[in-house]
């Protein structure tokens, strides 16, 4: 699916974890990653908590367990790789400056003791060196966050403000890629639909964003494409339009995920996703799957075409979520 | 089944998060409370659930005024009432294994010997092998320890059950399992719900009816 590798602000090929757990058993959390993201293109990474992703995120920040082990690569910009760059340089050089990281819990991820004022000079002095309000109050301005709320501590803001104080923070360092893991967990629909319309604006200024979200709904509204995670591995990729809409998903556990929203049939998949330390030989959705056969049960299906499936789906009507939430 | 009425609560007398709140549901019915985060909806909920005093206003359940609340309610009504919260993690004690979390509510009310028929039958409806059940909470993922908190929620037999953001965290197939489960369960026993929660789509296809709290808990209008 990669559009132009040169072009792309991360490129990520092949990229694999495993955890070493005591007694030597492996644990397979991410398989062959393959995706890349483009100045300018916001890609959802999509699947439930657990599949992997992230896991994937921290792999691509360098903040995974000294148990992990990663091979493939993820380059960023076209010339650093951010599984053999080393602590120093990714501290140094990438965190902050060349990803900027949106949190899943900002109140978790702002200083509890320092007002956002401080939080916001702080990270301008580190990455930028430019002091002054003028300048905190042009970082508050970037993420929409109110000048009259910059002396408050973080318990003193609602979420949404929190969320944008963070966002304000991840944006200080111009990085060219957004890193945004689940950044609408717990917000209401109204805060959810305005976070990731703030973030889908800083996109079009030209950065790359990745999104980790379990919500299809979140993800729908911001995506230009989106990557299904399951059980480790990516198993599908495809531009949002046609996936959200019509045609619909290919793959059989992409159509079940948005099956079970409830704005369409509330029906879940049965079964739960395999252990990822005991992954079956096969396609690891085949025992959830209403059209495995032996095969699927046996060769597991390779990624190709945007696809991990023996038997994919095409052509399946379905309607977009936006529009069926507008019928019920 | 549940009457709330004039509910003033919070953990500041000073600035009460609940402000003369009233809310009912009645007997098998589903009602969804429909606010944002941050609202004072769950501890509204926590009310509900017995676990929170409130500091005016009156609840009866059953047709029964309460009098106490926390270790303070009498057993009938504790255990008359299930719950489950948004966060697993922080509703279980991670040294017990699934199969005790769901066990402890029968264990606590001396009804120690129903244990191994009511887990048996649990199990399967909330889709958790028994490999699963000898597994500790750091051990399985958020939606299987919600499964099990769920379980855990139902093992007595709750004439009412109270589900504060049961699915915030989960994916969409996670959330309709677990709304398949209540729902059957209700089915069978008819059990009332209130399912609090922010997903306005969620609680609408899931609830006999919505209720919003922003607009009206201010005027004391009764919310049911
Ligand atoms: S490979 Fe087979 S089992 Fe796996 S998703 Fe495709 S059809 Fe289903």
């Amino acid at each position: 699916m990669t559009r132009d590798h040169a072009a792309a602000v991360l490129d990520v090929q092949n990229l694999s974890v495993r955890f070493r757990m005591r007694g030597g058993r492996d644990i397979a959390a991410v398989t062959g990653a393959r995706f890349s993201v483009a100045p300018g293109e916001c890609l959802a990474l999509v699947g439930e908590s657990g599949c992997g992703k992230s896991v994937l995120a921290s792999a691509l920040l360098g903040l995974l367990p000294a148990n992990a082990q990663t091979t493939g690569s993820a380059v960023l910009g076209g010339d650093i790789d951010l599984l053999t760059a080393g602590e120093r340089t990714l501290a140094r050089t990438v965190r902050g400056r060349r990803i900027g990281l949106v949190p899943q819990s900002p109140a978790a991820h702002l200083t509890p003791v320092r007002t956002v004022r401080a939080q916001l000079e702080e990270t301008l002095r580190e990455l930028t060196g430019v002091r002054g309000a003028a300048a905190v109050r042009e970082a508050a301005a970037r993420a929409s966050f109110p000048a009259d709320h910059l002396d408050r501590y973080p318990h003193e803001l609602s979420g949404g403000l929190a969320q944008r104080a963070a966002t304000a923070l991840a944006l200080i360092g111009d990085a060219p890629l957004l890193l945004a893991d689940e950044p609408t967990t717990g917000l209401d629909r109204d805060l959810v639909e305005r976070t990731v319309d703030e973030l889908r604006r800083h996109t079009d200024e030209g950065r790359a964003l990745l999104i980790i979200t379990h919500d299809l709904a979140a993800a729908e509204r911001i995506a230009d494409r989106v990557a299904v995670m399951y059980a480790g591995r990516i198993v599908e990729i495809a531009d949002a339009g046609p996936f959200f809409g019509a045609p619909g998903p290919r793959h059989p556990y992409a159509k079940g995920l948005l099956d079970a929203l409830p704005e369409r049939d509330f029906a879940p998949i049965p079964g739960m996703p395999p252990e990822l330390g005991a992954l079956p030989d096969g396609c690891a959705f085949a025992a959830r799957c209403t059209r495995a056969d032996a095969r699927c049960t046996t060769e597991r299906p390779a990624f190709d075409d945007g696809l991990a499936c023996h038997h994919g789906l095409t052509g399946r009507a379905s309607h977009s979520l936006t529009k069926a939430a507008a019928d019920a | 089944m549940l009457e709330l009425t004039r509910i003033t609560a919070g953990y500041d007398r000073r600035a009460p998060v609940v402000r003369d709140v009233s809310l009912i549901v009645g007997h098998g019915e589903a009602v969804g409370l429909l606010g944002p985060s941050g609202c004072g909806k769950s501890t509204l909920a926590k009310v509900a659930a017995l676990l929170h005093r409130p500091d005016a206003g009156t609840m009866t359940l059953d047709g029964t005024v309460v009098r106490g609340w926390r270790h303070r309610a009498p057993q009938e009504q504790r255990t008359a009432v299930g719950v489950v919260f948004q966060q697993p993690r922080l509703s279980a004690d991670p040294r017990l294994s699934l199969r005790e979390l769901i066990a402890q509510p029968l264990r606590s009310t001396g009804r120690r010997r129903e244990v191994p028929a009511r887990v048996a039958e649990l199990a399967p409806l909330v889709g958790l092998s028994a490999e699963l059940l000898e597994r500790r909470p750091h051990a399985v993922s958020d939606g299987q320890l919600q499964r099990a908190c769920l379980a855990r929620a139902l093992v007595l037999r709750p004439g009412l059950l109270i589900c504060d953001e049961m699915t915030a965290m989960l994916d969409a197939s996670t959330t309709a399992a677990l709304v398949a489960v209540v729902e059957a369960y209700r089915a069978e026993s008819g059990a009332a719900l209130l399912a609090v929660g922010h997903d306005r789509v969620l609680l609408e296809r899931w609830c006999d009816r919505t209720v919003r709290w922003g607009e009206r808990n201010a005027e004391s209008v009764p919310l049911g």
